[in-house]
């Protein structure tokens, strides 16, 4: 592909099947850095597949990623993740700032626990995402947006330059919906590159500067002004996308 | 009497046997339970039976390290054929667990019973690790289980931050660099040495309520990992002291099934009575809420009744209020007499009631929490 900017992540005929059959096929993708970028498409286009392929949380059946122009396992440590708040059991016996400790540690590597500059780090995680009073609260106890912002917390932690998001807003109260916006508007400004899974159309001019629309295939990829247009919407969502007349004709 | 109880060779054996197992099965079984593989334990040491018996018909010995080392390969075996089973067919891992559990058991059961035929004279025996025969531990038993528990033991510590996170969110540990599978291996294969330093005392049967039982109980007591994998250990401890002693104060009873029938007791005391997760605690606490709703609703009755009339303090007979609500009689009465003794309401000479300028706050901020 053809760019005019160096890009951080790079991906390359990225194909991925379950049972042969393909959830994703044939993806090219350059994203620049100090972006936050939106992956769009409808349900089952295989946009959590591309953000998990993309950090090899699950086999490629054919394809590369890299990042910085290193392989992707060479540089996974300067990849940031949140994962679907519903991945995990938050009855879990632990508490807010032990999830968010979580974060360091790739960092810290085997065996070394996390030690006193951890935890500070991790109040000030904890902090920037408003949860500062639940730090010491069992996790179970914690609102869907609670829980979210401590997710956030944990991949602020991880200090990287890369980070890779899955529905973040996806169930999220108002406060926390700004809480993460604030956050990602932070990370872009300290030149840091965000991907997240998104499946609100409205919101995508507002919150994002860059978006990939993904239908099994990749359909478009690049800044929101010129790609996030009526024409590829269509060809992403099919007939689906009547609301879009009305909404988002401005952006075009 | 304790004393001469301890002062028994065999006892003193069996106690300690019993609670190092209690201790190792308890605290590994944490790990199994979190993960929500809670059968792991059951599957590995049923796999585990034939295991024992191609030991000894492959080397005529009855030695413990021959015959555990047989039972740890074969449940070793088993959990990776789980593995093969769930990632090669679309068979999901419960059902995978009970084909392996179940082939893998019967094939001992079939080898067992070729043993009894056999005319060796070292046959009779090996049928206790069906429900164990914690008499027969010796102290060379004894120090092989305090070898493979305390490595166990000690891995499980080095490798505590490694474990946390793969039982809370695997995914982000592959994230952030560790190996999973192989984690995830090594944590199997502790659990596997819980389960097979058990097999002689409680025997295949009924090892699993140690991987399970303890580290169940424990988490209604707990909200931490730290404090639930060492509840669980001391859990697994007092069953496996009490079944001991159960079992030699009570003629004919066990050990096994006793430590099991402990831990059974303590199962069901952490379920009934555990603080917040508790049955109990659990009936309480919504009874409480159902009290606070009836007493939030008649204060508002009592609020919108005040609204007919020019002061907010005009008292209503009980009988009006009780026609206003769907609520039964008594919730009515016990309601009122909850609100008046926080000093919402309060009650005259004749038994009406009306509402207290406090009353009246709460009434108003109940309705702005509800608009």
């Amino acid at each position: 592909m053809e760019h005019n900017f160096e890009p951080v992540i790079q991906v390359n005929d990225l194909t991925v099947s379950y049972h042969e059959k393909p959830v994703l096929w044939d993806v090219d993708l350059a994203v620049p850095p100090a972006v936050l970028m939106a992956i769009v498409g409808p349900n089952g286009a295989g946009k959590t597949t591309l953000l998990k392929a993309m950090m090899g949380l699950i086999p490629a059946t054919a394809g590369e990623v890299s990042l910085f122009g290193k392989p992707r396992k060479e540089a996974m440590r300067r990849i940031g993740y949140v994962p679907q708040r519903t991945a995990v059991d938050w009855d879990f016996p632990t508490t807010s700032l032990d999830v968010v400790l979580m974060g360091s540690y790739g960092r810290l590597g085997w065996i070394k626990r996390p030690g006193k500059s951890e935890k500070i780090a991790a109040m000030s995680a904890l902090e920037k995402v408003g949860m500062t009073d639940f730090a010491h609260r069992q996790i179970s106890q914690l609102s869907g947006g609670q829980q979210q912002r401590v997710f956030l917390a944990r991949a602020l932690l991880q200090d990287s330059d890369v980070y890779m998001m899955d529905e973040p807003f996806q169930g999220v109260d108002a406060t926390t919906e700004r809480a993460i916006i604030a956050l990602l508007k932070e990370l872009r400004e300290a030149g840091k590159t965000v991907v997240c899974v998104h499946h609100d159309l409205q919101t995508v001019p507002e919150y994002f500067d860059w978006v990939t629309l993904l239908n099994v295939r990749r359909i478009a990829s690049g800044p929101v002004s010129s790609t996030f247009v009526p024409e590829n919407l269509k060809k992403t969502f099919g007939g689906r996308i009547s609301f879009l007349k009305e909404n988002e004709e401005g952006v075009a | 009497m304790i004393f001469s109880i301890l002062q028994d060779y065999t006892l003193r054996h069996v106690i300690f046997g019993a609670a190092i197992l209690g201790i190792v099965s308890g605290t590994l079984g944490s790990f199994a339970v979190l993960r929500q593989r809670s059968l792991l334990g059951d599957t590995m040491s049923h796999a585990a039976l034939p295991g024992i018996a191609l030991a000894f018909m492959i080397t005529g010995s009855k030695a413990p390290f021959i015959l555990l080392t047989g039972a740890a390969l074969a449940g070793w075996l088993g959990t990776l054929a789980i593995l093969v089973i769930t990632g090669r067919t679309r068979i999901k891992e419960d059902g995978a667990q009970g084909i392996v559990l179940s082939v893998f058991f019967g094939i001992g059961l079939v080898l067992l019973s070729r043993i009894q035929r056999m005319p060796s004279a070292a046959k009779a025996g090996l049928d206790k690790f069906l429900f164990g025969q914690a008499a027969t531990l010796l102290t060379s038993d004894i120090i092989a289980m305090l070898v493979v528990g305390g490595t166990a033991m000690v891995v499980m510590l080095v490798l505590w931050k490694e474990f946390k996170l793969l039982s809370f969110d695997p995914e982000f540990l592959t994230a952030s660099g560790f190996p999973t599978r192989t984690l995830e291996y090594i944590l199997t294969f502790l659990i596997v040495g819980a389960v097979v330093i058990g097999l002689q005392t409680v025997g295949v049967v009924l090892m699993s309520a140690m991987v399970v039982a303890p580290a169940a109980s424990a988490r209604q007591w707990t909200n931490r990992l730290e404090g639930m994998v060492a509840l669980s250990g001391v859990f697994g401890a007092i069953a496996g002291i009490s079944g001991a002693l159960i079992s030699s104060l009570v003629e004919k009873v066990p050990t096994g099934p006793a430590i099991v029938l402990a831990l059974g007791c303590i199962a069901a005391c952490s379920l009934l009575f555990g603080p917040e997760r508790g049955i109990l605690s659990q009936i309480l606490r919504r009874q409480r809420n159902r009290q606070t709703y009836a007493a939030n609703r008649i204060l508002q009755g009592l609020w919108v009744l005040s609204l007919h009339h020019k002061e907010y303090q005009h008292p209503h007979a009980i009988d009006t209020l009780e026609a206003l609500f769907t609520i039964s009689r008594g919730s009515v009465r016990g309601g009122l007499e909850a609100l008046a003794s926080q000093g919402l309401i309060k009650k005259d000479s004749i038994g009406r009631f009306a509402l207290t300028p406090l009353g009246r706050e709460k009434a108003l901020a109940l309705e702005g929490e509800q608009s």
